[in-house]
């Protein structure tokens, strides 16, 4: 297990040396530092002087990969990437291309905990109201409860998140006036600005997750030990707990794990719609301003969760299922 | 002679249509193939779903057919260079011409003959707020009052007649050609159609059409004389809009999903055929791909597209060229950042075919890997990949919208649902509410992502029997219990 965790670590790392590399590349290498200081200062009166001037203010004047003037390791160092790298895998991640925008590292502390507030209540309501629903829908299986179920998890599916928000926010905040349109506050007030958006954002994934475990538990429920279970006379809401949900939680976790990362990132449109300042609204902001610091930080810090949270999947499986060995 | 303009889109459309004829074609050939396909359309939903997925695909072709109109030489002016209009226009905007003309001042309600908003106006010599007359639509009407009712009842009335009209010559048509199929008489069949009868659920296919036709007739009859959706803050008409966005759904829909292709297919069928050092590296590589969120990826990529169309302003000549390069720049890094999921798929798949008998022995015969992969292989995971292809294209129509609102979607000038819903935001919050535009983006695209994932459904439970969820089955004149006992 020590072994294991300590391999997939490493792989991990490599991986997101590659995406470092990857990121730079697009950043750096396809459109150049000139590019985007023209695009950030906008306006007529863009020379050389005053570029010139924007990328040395932000570090964006030294060579890409390898800088030829210098000698030794220096060619290597004093470069652009082994800086913007350094400096991401240490975590720091310096100030904002744009002039309002300050210290991300900073930003990206302090909206980490709004977006957590937001997710995690989200993803562990999300888990709950997923399975109780697809059970219930196995628990009637083959009948008309289960056949429009179904049919109504998949027109749920079929429409887009926006939907639910654009409506849920007319219906709850503007005609019943039960939650505020959107907004934040710190401490426990907090509570009725979550409660319109976790309930939307529930709502919206509810189709394809419930569709999705409602495949895995009949696929569990047509297996042998299922009916042996039956066959001893064990009710079938026992079957279903005991039994078919104990089996059916690896794909559950496999499926429920892939969220992970986006819990800590943060929804982008639900923060954005409701006013949240969190991860995800802060992306959405750096898109709109077209602040490539932001974004290139967004994607490291993504990248990290999804290596993270993978390996924590992979961890949960021998918690689950005592038949898988990491070796 | 119109110049045709031949936009980046219009040629993957068309070459699209051209795909699918050959592959009816290659079903049509091989019997294995007609059969799992006779499966899928076995079920009412899929077959329904297809109905209205080819309504949606017809409407997408009329509007990738583009072409500038000639002008008329100016006068004085003899002989010299052809002067061609600088709009660009497709087919679909010909047949709609009432629609694209008749451009109001800003609000109005669906089907409305005065305009959403107050303005003062004199009205019998004093000043007044009333709602001013629309310019175009109700435009008929002397006292709108009294007749509006009349008159917009007669119309749908005469639209209803003629569309179950054409519900029934295209049923007829439909009827005669399975008639000609099983060789059977047309009445005969028919009646069997009436009776579904048939493993195909032709009724089924009539149902949908004349359903179609039963909400098209009325539309289309309404159309050139009222606002049918009403009409958005600029005043142009909602109907036409949701009508274009379909192009850019279907587009990015497919297009995305083709672009994912070749590289998940080539990497996926490699890797898990060679294994050893090349299976790592592929590893690697969509391990990566999968690892950064893809809103980001996505939205870095777009913004170096936006550059890049900055920088080269020589490689577009009108607007709507710039914004269709960008559409179809945009499907491409959809394809390239999505390629991860299908290539893990198929890497595992290979992995087990690959030790399989059949494989075995045409290696035992010496027959070179590239030909193993492309003659043994891939007619083996080709189902997989088109179960992938239909989600994905559902999937990537509901991403637009919200690649729309993040402000990386496509280009604003260009029609799309994701641009409708990003208006509606603020129209909602208006009062009184302007809900008409939300709704029509909603019917639309619920419509298309339904079909979409309906059409899924069943191509996945043919193609795919291992994934076949359980599903209680249509039992034709099964006795039934009460009559047993």
């Amino acid at each position: 297990m020590g072994y294991y965790l300590v391999r997939r670590v490493l792989y991990g790392f490599l991986i997101l040396l590659g995406v470092n590399l990857a990121t730079f590349f697009l950043f750096f290498t396809v459109n150049t530092p000139d590019d985007m200081a023209r695009l950030n200062i906008g306006g007529k009166h863009v020379n050389q002087e005053v570029i010139d001037k924007w990328k040395s203010e932000r570090g964006y004047d030294k060579p890409l990969y390898l800088n030829e003037k210098k000698q030794g390791v220096e060619q290597i160092t004093d470069t652009m990437f082994w800086e913007r790298s350094v400096s991401l895998f240490t975590l720091h991640f310096g100030r904002a291309d744009s002039e309002s925008a300050g210290d991300i590292g900073h930003e990206v502390s302090t909206r980490m905990w709004v977006s957590l507030q937001l997710a995690l209540p989200l993803f562990i309501l999300q888990v709950i109201a997923s399975t109780a629903f697809a059970l219930q829908l196995v628990m009637f299986r083959n009948t008309r409860l289960d056949f429009w179920g179904v049919v109504a998890c998949v027109v749920m599916l079929s429409i887009s998140s926006l939907f639910y928000i654009i409506v849920g926010q007319f219906m709850f905040s503007r005609v019943l006036k039960l939650a505020p349109i959107s907004g934040y506050v710190s401490g426990l007030d907090v509570v009725k600005f979550l409660l319109l958006p976790i309930g939307l954002s529930l709502l919206a994934r509810l189709g394809a997750e419930a569709r999705l475990y409602r495949a895995m538990f009949l696929e569990e429920s047509n297996k042998d030990y299922v009916r042996t279970a039956r066959a001893k006379g064990l009710a079938e809401t026992w079957v279903l707990v005991r039994h078919v949900l104990r089996n059916a939680l690896i794909p559950i976790i496999t499926s429920a794990g892939g969220y992970l990362p986006y819990v800590f990132l943060g929804s982008l449109v639900f923060e954005n719609f409701f006013g949240l300042p969190g991860l995800g609204a802060y992306a959405i902001e750096a898109i709109t301003k077209q602040d490539f610091a932001i974004v290139r930080t967004m994607v490291f810090v993504g990248a990290v969760l999804y290596i993270a949270t993978n390996i924590l999947i992979d961890v949960a499986y021998t918690w689950v299922d005592p038949r898988v060995r990491l070796t | 002679m119109p110049k045709i303009v031949l936009l980046w889109t219009d040629v993957a459309v068309w070459l699209l249509v051209a795909g699918l004829v050959y592959y009816a074609f290659v079903v049509r050939r091989n019997p294995d193939l007609r059969a799992t396909w006779r499966k899928v359309f076995r079920d009412s939903a899929p077959l329904a779903s297809s109905v209205i997925l080819v309504a949606f695909l017809v409407v997408t072709m009329l509007d990738s057919v583009h072409f500038r109109s000639l002008l008329p030489p100016a006068p004085g002016v003899q002989g010299g260079a052809a002067a061609y209009d600088t709009r660009t226009r497709s087919v679909l905007d010909v047949v709609l011409r009432g629609l694209v003309g008749s451009r109001e001042a800003t609000y109005s309600r669906p089907l409305a003959y005065v305009g959403f908003t107050k303005e003062s106006l004199v009205v019998d010599g004093a000043m007044k707020r009333v709602a001013p007359r629309l310019i175009y639509g109700g435009a008929e009407l002397t006292d709108p009052a009294r007749q509006w009712a009349g008159d917009v009842a007669s119309r749908a009335g005469i639209g209803l007649a003629g569309g179950l009209l054409f519900a029934v010559v295209l049923s007829a048509l439909l009827v005669a050609w399975v008639a000609r199929g099983e060789r059977m008489g047309w009445r005969a069949t028919a009646a069997g159609i009436a009776h579904d009868a048939y493993p195909v659920r032709w009724r089924t296919a009539i149902l949908t059409i004349v359903a179609f036709c039963i909400l098209g007739g009325p539309v289309a009859a309404l159309m050139n004389h009222y606002h049918v959706l009403g009409t958005d803050l600029t005043g142009n008409d909602v109907l036409l809009q949701a009508l274009k966005s379909i192009r850019t759904a279907f587009v990015i829909g497919t297009l995305a999903t083709m672009a994912t292709l070749p590289v998940a297919v080539t990497l996926g069928i490699m890797a898990g055929y060679f294994r050893g050092w090349v299976d790592e590296v592929i590893q690697y590589l969509y391990t990566m791909v999968a690892s950064i969120p893809n809103v980001l990826l996505i939205a870095a990529c777009v913004l170096m597209v936006q550059v890049f169309l900055d920088k080269h302003p020589e490689m577009f000549e009108t607007g709507v060229e710039r914004a269709d390069l960008k559409l179809f720049l945009l499907c491409a890094v959809l394809g390239l950042t999505n390629w991860a999921g299908l290539c893990r798929l198929l890497r595992g798949e290979t992995l087990k075919l690959r030790s399989l008998d059949y494989v075995q022995a045409a290696n035992a015969f010496g027959i070179s890997s590239a030909r193993i992969m492309v003659r043994h292989i891939f007619p083996n995971v080709a189902h997989l990949m088109l179960i992938v292809t239909v989600l994905d294209f559902s999937s990537l129509i509901l991403y637009e919208a919200v690649l729309s609102y993040v402000g990386v979607g496509v280009d604003p000038s260009m029609n799309s649902f994701g641009g409708m819903i990003n208006l509606a935001r603020s129209e909602m919050s208006r009062d009184p509410v302007v809900w008409w535009s939300f709704a029509a983006a909603f019917g639309f695209m619920v419509t298309l992502v339904l079909a979409a994932n309906l059409f899924h459904d069943g191509v996945r439970d043919a193609f795919d029997p291992r994934a076949r969820v359980f599903r209680p089955r249509r039992i034709v004149a099964a006795p039934t219990m009460r009559e047993l006992v």
